[in-house]
């Protein structure tokens, strides 16, 4: 596997999305290439376009410019060299694992009776012998996926893509099917030249992976690269692991810092439009309380497996923390501030105060309420605020952005918004809200 | 549960312009228009078939009927799915067909009958013109739900299935087979059931159609039941009823309970569903050894058919493009063009038929439409007065359900037309009987998808709202107010547009009846259409069917499809 053929290549690839006012850029001049030999993983925030990159490279989503090479020859149509395993394991619910298996065989011109026999000798390499019959809704998903790794092998792929193919698994059988994957791939029993594996676990693929891409997102691109060269197998106690987790939540997480200081425009204003990290009042009131039990400095990786949640929504409620002066975050630690400590010990009535003083100052929001002022009725239909979104980002994204806006908003006590209208309106303190009629 | 499926009314809603609806609405004009052109040949006087009301012509009408249900459906099941595989697949394509489909299912079908038969018997022999026009009121009956169900499961595939079909290269042929068929299975399964349901009352309807000295009956269950109602033969006449019954107790147990169960693998879902369908027919046949047999053909036909169609694919197209869309050129304009220069004559044509049309007669038709439109809202009134307290009962009481579901199932089985004689037998003699009559017929052919889609609501109350509210002391007419009537708003709605279809339809043979050698008409609609038909006035039996059919549509876009999506908006229980 020393051989340094170059499979993959990816050349200036982007891809847009909508027209006119509403187009959009979900990934954009991505340059990648893969050797055969080579575990490459793409580590990212969630919209950053990573899937939507491994569905160009597979051609299942078609570039809008640039050109995704394999072997020299660009990709036309569904790349035939190559096979996925997804992420909600995309098994037919009504074929019995034999049958998912060798269909995928049978689809290649593979004679019936062939394909089931080459299929239960791919069952049984990924240790399912005894489940041919079974129906994958009688299966566990760990269990699931293994099957979904069965039957992207059994087509003896050059290159095999896994799209996040152990985050719907539960810890356990996600460390186990790891652990089989790796052994499959370096005692190279597999007819696999390459791997891309795409991944929002830092540990997962500083584990597996030979390089680590990392992307970010608004719009997706490649932002920096990280080889990985600790020996095999390889574990988070041994050296250097964890100083190479550092570096990599720093370059995801840390990123935010310097847009954190100086908070980015109000939309429509000129420069960067600084939107709202979708994250809840709730979990940020959580972790502040989490940091500030502690004292001191923490990993942001040990937030991770402290607070058990998912790391996406942790780096977003760590960027709501930052923008609201929370807490300040470096090189991949974070720390609560003195005003963070007073949130995290102060009264509901307090907290709402401190909130809507730090809230009251960001863009989006003063934006919002400067809107809802320059009417005499103080108040707009959402629709506005959506169109007004909408010239700079995707719909969803502006949904999501107005839905963040309007949570914050509502806790702190600085605009109210009537669901059935769909209106959004000041919140005057001296008038009490009229509860409406069901 | 089930029940919600099976009467839920697939309507798209989706903003669509008023120019489509008015194209589509100018085509049918003109189809129709050709109609009743071809119907000019029609002679004045049709012999229709002696009917025998004699038991021992039972079982051979029965299976007539049958027959014809089947060719019906098969017709049905072979268009939704084509139709609904070129709309799915074909975007071009699809910007024409869900409209029109839209329209189509939203239009009285039995107010076509009269043209239909007319037409098909200006070209073809008699008997087979009946026959067939029989047919195609029942498919007309039967394909829009099923096609909207093929395509919403065509639409509706989740992106893994099509994603892993594409890196898996699956050919058209296997595509279609291991994955689309499979995903749309269970919801052609309960289409398939309501669409019998609903053809039942159309066989019946086309059965025992007469108009005048025009006989179009056809020898069948619906024509003996009404011989028999004629004769006064009460005794056969139960006995009918009885075997109809039976007839739709057998397909269920037989046919639609053991499809049901067998469906269960194609539920997408990954977990067991709590309670899966069974059906002891379906596990006595996995012990059978001629079942076995057969399954063993099919299995080598399925390889064969594998051989035939799966040749393995060169290029498998990406599911996301980058292409823009094509420019049109001025050459794409063509067909539009052309199309529309025979649409616009069509127009025409049947412009001049409605000007020959006295001036006088258009107050009558407005007079009719209003008549017709009183009967329907206040059958839908009756209706939903006595649906609302029982289907809450049954649906929130698990001991009435025990007790009156059965009952329930098998009244409502039975298709209203079927009942239309002997109620005249009953409302004849009696003072604006032809009236109440007409009401009654409408109000049997609807209450019931009101009453099961009331049924499912209740009880689908979400029980924490349920103890909350009787935490809070909430009782009465506000636990009415508060709970149960929101709760059940859009299953009214979507019973309540079922079932105003379904009164518009029934309006048709309702309000001008033939009975004991006597024809009895109401002032309406439906009565219009059908005496125009007997006198063999064309211009105002086109003028009276588009009124109808232009008026349905007008309450379907103003008041229904608002209502409809009011209910989604605002009242969705699951969050």
């Amino acid at each position: 596997m020393d051989s340094k053929t170059t499979l993959l290549r990816v050349d200036k690839v982007s891809r847009d999305y909508g027209t006119g006012e509403r187009r959009f850029t979900a990934v954009k001049d991505i340059n990648l290439t893969l050797q055969a030999g080579e575990f490459v993983a793409l580590l990212g925030p969630s919209g950053c376009g990573k899937s939507t990159l491994l569905r160009m490279i597979t051609g299942l989503i078609a570039p809008s410019q640039g050109t995704v090479f394999y072997r020299d020859k660009p990709v036309i149509g569904v790349n035939p060299h190559t096979t996925m395993v997804f992420q909600s394991f995309a098994l037919y619910p009504w074929l019995s694992v034999l049958g998912n298996v060798a269909l995928a065989l049978q689809a290649r011109g593979i004679p019936t009776d062939e394909s089931q026999q080459r299929a239960i000798k791919l069952i049984d390499l990924v240790g399912m012998d005894g489940f041919e019959n079974a129906y994958p809704r009688e299966l566990s998903g760990g269990m699931r996926q293994k099957v979904g790794f069965a039957r992207a092998l059994a087509v003896e792929p050059e290159m095999l893509c896994l799209d996040e193919p152990f985050s719907a698994l539960d810890v356990l059988s996600a460390e186990a099917l790891r652990g089989e994957l790796l052994e499959l791939w370096t005692n190279q029993r597999l007819p696999i030249q390459a791997i891309l594996m795409v991944s929002h676990n830092i540990e997962e693929a500083i584990s597996m992976a030979d390089r680590i891409v990392v992307m970010d997102k608004e719009p997706g691109r490649i932002v920096t690269e990280f080889p990985v060269n600790l020996p095999r197998p390889r574990s988070r106690t041994q050296p250097g692991f964890e100083a190479l987790m550092d570096r990599i939540y720093a370059a995801i997480a840390g990123r935010t810092e310097p847009e954190a200081l100086e908070v980015g425009t109000a939309p429509g204003a000129p420069g960067q439009t600084r939107l709202l990290p979708p994250s809840s009042v709730n979990a940020l009131a959580g972790m502040l309380e989490h940091l500030n039990e502690a004292e001191g400095k923490h990993d942001i990786y040990q937030l991770d497996h402290d607070l058990e949640i998912d790391m996406e929504d942790l780096v977003h409620t760590i960027e709501m923390a930052e923008i609201l002066g929370f807490a300040t975050v470096a090189a991949g630690d974070i720390q609560i501030t003195p005003l963070g400590e007073a949130f995290a010990e102060a009264s509901i009535l307090a907290r709402k105060d401190i909130f809507a003083n730090r809230a009251r100052r960001l863009p989006m929001i003063t934006w919002l309420l400067d809107m809802l002022r320059s009417v005499p009725e103080g108040n707009l239909p959402r629709k506005v605020f959506d169109t007004a979104l909408q010239v700079e980002f995707p719909e969803d994204i502006a949904d999501r952005q107005l839905d963040t806006a309007i949570d914050w908003g509502r806790y702190a006590e600085l605009l109210v918004y009537d669901d059935r209208s769909e209106r959004l309106s000041l919140d005057i303190p001296d008038e009490v809200e009229t509860p409406s009629a069901a | 549960m089930n029940r919600e499926r099976l009467f839920r009314v697939p309507m798209v809603v989706r903003q669509r312009s008023l120019l489509a609806d008015v194209i589509i609405l100018l085509v049918l004009a003109v189809v129709l228009y050709l109609g009743v052109r071809l119907a000019l040949d029609t002679p004045a006087i049709i012999q229709g078939p002696e009917i025998s009301h004699d038991l021992a012509a039972l079982p051979y009408y029965t299976l007539l009927s049958l027959g014809r249900m089947l060719a019906a459906y098969l017709l049905s099941l072979t268009f939704s799915i084509s139709y609904g595989y070129l709309a799915a697949h074909n975007p071009r394509a699809e910007r024409w067909l869900m409209p029109i489909l839209d329209i189509l299912q939203s239009v009285p079908i039995l107010s076509f009958l009269p043209i239909v038969l007319l037409s098909l018997i200006a070209i073809l022999p008699q008997g087979l013109a009946i026959e067939l026009a029989s047919i195609i009121l029942i498919f007309t009956s039967q394909a829009w739900n099923l096609t909207f169900s093929f395509y919403q499961s065509m639409t509706t595939i989740p992106s893994e299935y099509r994603e892993a079909a594409a890196v898996f290269r699956f050919s058209r042929w296997l595509r279609f087979k291991n994955v689309e068929l499979p995903f749309a299975n269970v919801g052609l399964i309960w289409n398939s059931m309501m669409s019998w349901a609903g053809g039942w009352f159309f066989l019946m309807a086309a059965e025992i159609f007469t108009l005048g000295d025009r006989d179009f009956r056809l020898p069948g269950l619906g024509a003996f039941l009404q011989t028999a109602a004629n004769e006064g033969d009460t005794s056969n006449l139960l006995i009918g009823i009885g075997v109809l019954v039976l007839v739709i107790i057998l397909l269920d147990q037989f046919v639609w309970r053991p499809l049901l169960a067998w469906a269960e693998r194609f539920k997408v879902s990954q977990v067991e569903s709590e309670i899966p369908a069974t059906s002891w027919f379906l596990d006595s046949l996995s012990q059978s050894r001629l079942a076995h047999f057969i399954g063993q053909q099919l299995n080598r036909l399925s390889k064969q058919l594998d051989r035939v169609f799966s040749r393995q694919p060169e290029m498998i197209p990406s599911l996301e493009s980058a292409e823009p869309a094509p420019k049109r050129t001025w050459r794409s304009w063509i067909v539009p063009a052309m199309v529309g220069v025979v649409i616009a004559y069509g127009a025409f044509r049947a412009l001049e038929l409605f000007l020959t049309l006295p001036v006088a007669i258009w107050p009558q038709i407005a007079l009719g439409a209003g008549a017709t439109f009183l009967r329907v809202v206040i059958a839908l009134l009756i209706a939903l007065a006595w649906t609302i307290p029982v289907g809450v009962l049954i649906g929130t009481n698990a001991r009435a359900a025990a007790l009156l579901q059965p009952v329930v199932q098998i009244t409502a089985s039975v298709p209203a037309t079927a009942l239309f004689p002997v109620l005249l037998l009953g409302l004849v003699g009696l003072p604006g009987g032809a009236n109440l009559a007409a009401i009654l017929l409408m109000l049997l052919g609807t209450q019931w998808y009101l009453l099961f889609n009331i049924i499912a609501g209740a009880s689908a109350i979400p029980q924490d709202l349920q103890f909350t509210s009787a935490l809070l002391r909430v009782r009465g007419w506000r636990r009415w107010r508060v709970l149960i009537l929101p709760a059940l708003f859009p299953y009214i709605v979507t019973g309540l547009i079922t079932a105003s279809g379904g009164a518009w339809n029934a309006s048709i043979v309702a309000e001008y009846t033939h009975f004991g050698g006597q024809t009895s008409q109401v002032t309406g609609l439906g009565a219009l259409i059908t005496s125009a038909t007997a006198k063999g006035d064309y211009a105002l039996l086109l003028a009276s069917t588009l009124t109808m059919i232009v008026m349905v549509v007008l309450i379907n876009r103003l008041v229904w499809r608002r209502l409809y999506h009011l209910a989604e908006v605002r009242f969705r229980m699951d969050q």
